[in-house]
C-alpha cells in the first residue's frame, strides 16, 4: 500500500526542510550580516540581527588594505589550473581503469584513496623543504601542483565511478555501427559522460578554491589566493570581526555564485547511478 | 551475400582456453543458432565473428575473405545485444540512423531508410521518443531496427530475448524469425534456451566447453545426436541415460531413451518396472518421475489424461527403434 501523504505531512516536512536549510546556511548569513556592521556592533552582546547601522565601510577598508582582485585572480588561477590539469590526468586514467581493468586496478584505486587518509600536516615539513629548494614557495605553479595532486585521487575516483556506469555494450554497439574511436568519443561517450565530467569539475573547483592548509602554508603574498587573504584579517593585534566577515564574504562570493547556478548539475552528478 | 566460415578458430584469455578450435560453415541466408550451457563459449564465438574480440588462432571468412584483422565496423555485420545497448541520449530515430550517419549517407536517404525500418518494426509512432520512454519489447525492436537498417551481410544476435517476459519472448521469437526469412539475411543467434534454438534455427550449433559438439538441423540433432552431451542437451525433458547390464546387453556403454519414447503399459508384458516418485500434471502432458530400481530414476512423458500418482507401480516399455546407444567415449553408435 502506498503511504498516505496528507497536506499536513507536506507542510511539516517542508517546514523541517526549510529549518534545516536555515540552520546550515545561518553561519554564512551571519557572516554576511556582520560584514555590514561596524566593528563595535559586530562584537555587541546581545547581537542585533537586522536593526543595526548598515555600512559598507568594511568593504572599502578591505579593498584599501589588501588587493582583493590580486588574490581573487590567484584563486582563479590556482583552483582553475589545478582542476584542469587534474581532469586532464584523471580522464584517461579513470577511462582505462573503467574500460580495460587489470588485476591490480582495484589495488591502485584503493592506494590512491589511501593517500587522502593521511593528514596533510604529516608531510608539511618535507613538502615545504622540497618547495623551498625548488623555488616553488609562494608561486602559483607550486600551488597548482600541490592542489592538483591533492585532489587527483578524488577526481579519478569520481570519474571512475561515472565511467563504470556507462555500459560497455553501448560502446561496442557504436563500434559495430561503424564509429571510429574519435566519433565514438564525440557522439556516444561524451554526451553520456557529460553530467559526470561536469559535476567532477565543479566539485574539484570548489575543493581547490576552498583549500586552506597548503595555500596558507606555501604562499604569503605573490601567489596568495583568497584563503590567505581571509587569514590575514585574523591578526595578533586583535580580531576585526566586521572586516574579517567582509573579506570572507568577498572570498566565497564567486564560488557561491558558481555553486548556485550549477546546483542542478552538482546534485545530478552526485546522485548519478544511484537509481537506475 | 553473407557466407561465414570458421576455420580452426581459437580464443584464449590468458591461460584459459575458451574456444578450442571451431570449424563451421554457415551458408548465405541461413538462420544458425549457437546453443549451449552457460560458459560454453557461445557468446565469445559470436564476439569473435563480430570482431569485438581478437582470435588467438584460426581464420574467420566472410564471403571468402579472411576478416580476422578487419575491425568490427568493416566486417559488414550488425549485432543485437542482450542489453539492447541503445544510445540513451538519442531518440529512436537517432539510434536507428546512427550506423548510416557513420557511413556518411546523405540525410534524405538516411531518413527514408529509417522510416522504412521503423514501419517494418511498428516503431513509426515512437521515432521521436528516447529509449527510456519505451517498453522492453519496443527497445528490443529499436535494437533490431538499428541492425537491419544497415543492410548487413549477417545479423548477430546475442541472447536478445532473455530480458523479456515469457509471453513477449514467444512473440518476439516469431517476429525475429519472420523478419529474417523476409530479409533473407544470414543470422547467427546465441541462446542458452534450447526451445528458442529448436524453434528458430535452420541449423543449430551445440557448443560445450569451447568445442562444437554437433552442427545440424534441429530435427537431425533430436533424432541423431552425435554424443551424450547433445543427446542430453536437446529435448525437454532431458533424455534418460541408463548404464550397466541394461546397456551392455544392447552392445553399448550407455543407452538413452527420451521421455516421450517410453510408454507406460499394463498388458503384463515385458518392461522396466518401477514406482512413481512424482507425477507432474501439465494438462496436455503428464511427466512421471519413476524409480526404476537399478536403472535409476527415469522421466516419462505421457498424455495428460494419465491418472497416476506418487507410489503407483508401473511398467515402462521403451519404443524399440528409439533407443540411442553410446560407446565408452560418449559417442553415438549408429546402425
Amino acid at each position: 500500500m502506498a503511504r498516505k501523504v496528507t497536506g499536513r505531512h507536506v507542510a511539516i516536512s517542508t517546514l523541517a526542510a526549510w529549518l534545516a536549510g536555515f540552520v546550515i546556511f545561518f553561519p554564512i548569513l551571519w557572516m554576511v550580516l556582520a560584514s555590514f556592521k561596524t566593528e563595535l556592533e559586530a562584537f555587541a552582546t546581545p547581537p542585533s540581527f537586522l536593526f543595526f547601522h548598515w555600512t559598507t565601510e568594511n568593504y572599502a577598508t578591505v579593498q584599501e588594505r589588501s588587493d582583493y582582485l590580486h588574490h581573487a585572480l590567484n584563486s582563479l588561477i590556482v583552483a582553475g589550473g589545478s582542476t584542469l590539469i587534474a581532469m586532464l590526468i584523471a580522464i584517461p586514467a579513470a577511462w582505462s581503469m573503467a574500460f580495460s581493468p587489470t588485476k591490480r586496478t582495484k589495488d591502485i584505486l584503493l592506494w590512491m584513496l589511501s593517500t587522502k587518509m593521511m593528514p596533510p600536516v604529516g608531510v608539511l615539513v618535507p613538502i615545504y623543504l622540497i618547495y623551498k629548494n625548488m623555488g616553488l614557495l609562494d608561486t602559483r605553479t607550486g600551488l597548482v601542483f600541490i592542489l592538483c595532486l591533492g585532489n587527483l585521487p578524488i577526481v579519478i575516483w569520481m570519474l571512475f565511478t561515472y565511467f563504470k556506469e556507462i555500459p560497455k555494450d553501448i560502446l561496442e554497439a557504436a563500434r559495430m555501427d561503424g564509429a571510429t574511436i574519435g566519433r565514438e568519443l564525440i557522439y556516444v561517450l561524451t554526451p553520456m559522460a557529460i553530467p559526470g565530467l561536469a559535476s567532477t569539475l565543479l566539485l574539484n573547483l570548489i575543493l581547490a578554491w576552498n583549500e586552506a592548509f597548503w595555500t596558507l602554508n606555501l604562499s604569503t603574498l605573490n601567489a596568495a589566493p583568497l584563503t590567505t587573504f581571509i587569514a590575514s584579517y585574523s591578526s595578533p593585534e586583535g580580531l576585526f570581526w566586521a572586516r574579517l566577515s567582509a573579506a570572507s564574504t568577498l572570498a566565497i562570493a564567486p564560488i557561491l555564485i558558481i555553486g548556485w547556478f550549477s546546483q542542478k548539475q552538482l546534485v545530478r552528478g552526485l546522485t548519478f547511478g544511484a537509481v537506475k | 551475400m553473407g557466407r561465414i566460415t570458421l576455420e580452426g578458430v581459437q580464443k584464449s584469455f590468458g591461460p584459459v582456453h575458451i574456444i578450442k578450435g571451431a570449424d563451421l560453415d554457415i551458408p548465405d541466408g541461413a538462420f544458425v543458432v549457437f546453443v549451449g550451457p552457460s560458459g560454453c563459449g557461445k557468446t565469445t564465438l559470436l564476439r569473435l565473428i563480430a570482431g569485438l574480440e581478437d582470435v588467438s588462432g584460426g581464420r574467420i571468412l566472410i564471403d571468402g575473405h579472411n576478416v580476422v584483422d578487419v575491425p568490427p565496423a568493416k566486417r559488414g555485420l550488425s549485432m543485437v545485444f542482450q542489453s539492447y545497448a541503445l544510445y540513451p541520449h538519442m531518440s529512436v530515430r537517432g539510434n536507428i540512423a546512427f550506423g548510416l550517419k557513420m557511413a556518411g549517407l546523405p540525410k534524405a536517404e538516411i531518413n527514408q531508410k529509417v522510416e522504412a525500418a521503423a514501419a517494418t518494426l511498428n516503431l513509426t509512432p515512437y521515432l521521436d521518443r528516447k529509449p527510456r520512454e519505451l517498453s522492453g519489447g519496443q527497445r528490443q525492436r529499436v535494437a533490431i531496427g538499428r541492425a537491419i537498417v544497415r543492410e548487413p551481410k549477417a545479423f548477430l544476435f546475442d541472447e536478445p530475448l532473455s530480458n523479456l517476459d515469457a509471453a513477449l519472448r514467444v512473440q518476439m521469437r516469431l517476429e525475429v524469425t519472420r523478419l529474417q526469412k523476409q530479409l533473407g539475411t544470414t543470422a547467427i543467434y546465441v541462446t542458452h534456451d534450447q526451445v528458442e534454438a529448436m524453434t528458430m534455427a535452420d541449423k543449430i550449433v551445440v557448443l560445450n566447453a569451447g568445442r562444437i559438439e554437433q552442427y545440424g538441423s534441429p530435427i537431425e540433432l533430436y533424432q541423431k545426436p552425435a554424443n551424450l552431451f547433445v543427446a542430453g542437451f536437446i529435448g525437454s525433458p532431458k533424455m534418460n541415460f541408463i548404464t550397466g547390464p541394461e546397456a551392455a546387453q544392447r552392445g553399448a556403454t550407455t543407452i538413452g531413451v527420451r521421455p516421450e519414447h517410453i510408454a507406460v503399459v499394463d498388458d503384463g508384458g515385458e518392461g522396466w518396472s518401477g514406482k512413481v516418485l512424482i507425477a507432474e500434471h501439465l494438462g496436455s502432458d503428464t511427466f512421471l518421475y519413476v524409480d526404476a530400481g537399478a536403472l535409476g530414476t527415469l522421466t516419462v512423458r505421457c498424455v495428460g489424461e494419465k491418472r497416476l500418482g506418487a507410489g503407483d507401480a508401473v511398467t515402462l516399455r521403451p519404443e524399440p527403434g528409439r533407443i540411442y546407444r553410446f560407446d565408452n567415449n560418449g559417442l553415438a553408435i549408429f546402425a
